[in-house]
């Protein structure tokens, strides 16, 4: 039996509109892959549309962590969980910022795509798509376990990364590059990585939450 | 530096094993905390450092309280002396019905201080030192109950003050306070710690985690965790001193 049921509720709250904010920034990922492997200018037109969304969502959390910090003056475990929601929330903005970066991109795109040498990039997307939605998961549920695995995961994003590199190169060196979109390949797979770089991001906040260690140093 | 080690302290008021086996060093010049819920034993084991427990019927103590490495319970002791040495500020004001100055006075008086001047002098470091001098200084013969609440306490810390004690034990000190009031004991507790040490009993966390450098945890008679304040309030070891300052039980 606690002695705050209105405080619980509150970081009840809370986590449920992280899992909000997370699936609205998954469904942002998926769509601006799709548009891009589809050439759907529609689909990115809604993904780019959709950013404000999150950004808003964004503001809301903010807001909501303030506001606890204000009245209920937390410490310790609370404290954590507050203060990494709060850094959470700008990975989570970050990533939604680059998924309307690869919609804009996918809508600048023409011509026929170059798939068939460039092909890490829908295996590099649907490895970052789920380390989004497990690192949100981790965070909510404070699974350390989970979320040291999601740290381990990025290394097969910086890999894959790696091989689109190398078929990028491919393309140049073959001069395949007739429409001038190679670059915007190359950019669409950064993005990607990036998005699982705050993936990761998001784990080591949870970790925080839980253990006060952020990267392994106590820094609180 | 240790000023103050405690040793395996029991206590007993009659049946009730009020304190279980303390150990706890209070270190000099810093500001330690005793925080639990109601009845945990922190008022308690503060008393136990100034022998304010004797008088208690039925109490019966075991272990060791080393003052500078003096059994404060050791047959030799002077307890006057002892709580010259190790004052103490009460959760409510309580000034003496004397003039403001006689109240800072007071303890000099009764440890035979009888030189006019010099008595004027300390109750003048005395005022300052509690921060209380510029709001008196022009009517130090009025009657001392006259002043606000905060000002009483903050007179009766210049009376601690007064006698040059080496330890000031406050309990819950600013209970009765309104926040103005609070924070001047709370400004004057920083500056009392470069020359004195400070132990206090405190119900107000976020007071624990502004103004203490150590913080205790005590419950049921015991000692839970002890630890730097910071460490205690962003990442305590013990889940039953989480489960506390978190508001999840007590």
């Amino acid at each position: 039996m606690t002695a705050r049921n209105a405080f619980d509720a509150e970081l009840d709250a809370l986590n449920l509109e992280l899992v909000k904010m997370g699936g609205m920034i998954e469904e942002a990922i998926e769509n601006s892959v799709a548009a891009f492997k589809n050439q759907d200018n529609a689909l990115a037109q809604l993904v780019a549309d959709g950013d404000a969304k999150v950004d808003d969502m964004e503001k809301r959390i903010e807001t909501r962590c303030l506001s606890l910090i204000i009245r209920q003056q937390p410490v310790a475990k609370d404290l954590r969980l507050i203060s990494a929601a709060l850094k959470v929330i700008t990975d989570m903005e970050r990533i939604g910022d680059n998924a309307e970066d690869i919609a804009r991109l996918s809508m600048a795109i023409t011509g026929e795509h170059i798939f068939d040498v460039v092909k890490h990039i829908p295996q590099m997307s649907e490895c970052a798509l789920k380390m989004v939605h497990d690192a949100v998961t981790a965070f909510v549920n404070h699974d350390l376990t989970l979320a040291k695995t999601i740290i381990d995961t990025d290394d097969v994003v910086d890999n894959l990364f790696c091989d689109v590199k190398a078929e990028i190169s491919e393309v140049l060196k073959r001069g395949m590059d007739i429409h001038n979109n190679t670059v915007d390949f190359l950019m669409i797979a950064k993005y990607l990585e990036r998005i699982a770089d705050h993936a990761v991001n998001i784990c080591e906040w949870a970790e925080f939450s839980q253990t006060g260690k952020h990267k392994d140093k106590q820094i609180l | 530096m240790t000023k103050i080690v405690t040793e395996n302290l029991h206590l007993h008021y009659g049946e009730n094993h009020a304190l279980r086996g303390i150990n706890l060093n209070i270190l000099t010049n810093k500001i330690t905390a005793l925080i639990g819920p109601s009845g945990c034993g922190k008022s308690t084991y503060l008393k136990t450092l100034n022998r304010m427990n004797d008088n208690v019927p039925n109490v019966k103590i075991s272990g060791q309280v080393l003052l500078d490495s003096e059994d404060i319970y050791g047959g030799t002791v002077d307890v006057t002396k002892l709580r010259k040495k190790v004052g103490m500020v009460f959760q409510s004001p309580n000034p003496f019905p004397m003039s403001i100055y006689d109240n800072a006075a007071y303890g000099l008086r009764i440890h035979g201080v009888k030189k006019r001047l010099l008595i004027d002098e300390i109750v003048e470091r005395s005022l300052r030192g509690a921060a209380i001098w510029d709001e008196v200084k022009d009517r130090l013969k009025t009657p001392a109950l006259a002043l606000s609440g905060g000002q009483q306490q903050r007179l009766c810390i210049a009376r601690t003050l007064a006698v040059s004690p080496e330890v000031i034990l406050m309990d819950e000190p600013t209970s009765a306070l309104d926040p103005i009031s609070t924070m001047k004991i709370e400004e004057l507790m920083s500056e009392l710690t470069k020359q004195y040490t400070v132990v206090i009993v405190t119900h107000n966390m976020q007071q624990a985690a502004r103004i203490s450098d150590y913080t205790a945890f005590f419950l049921l008679g015991e000692m839970i965790e002890y630890d730097e304040t910071n460490r205690i309030f962003a990442a305590p070891k013990n889940p039953r001193t989480e489960n506390y300052i978190t508001g999840r039980f007590g």
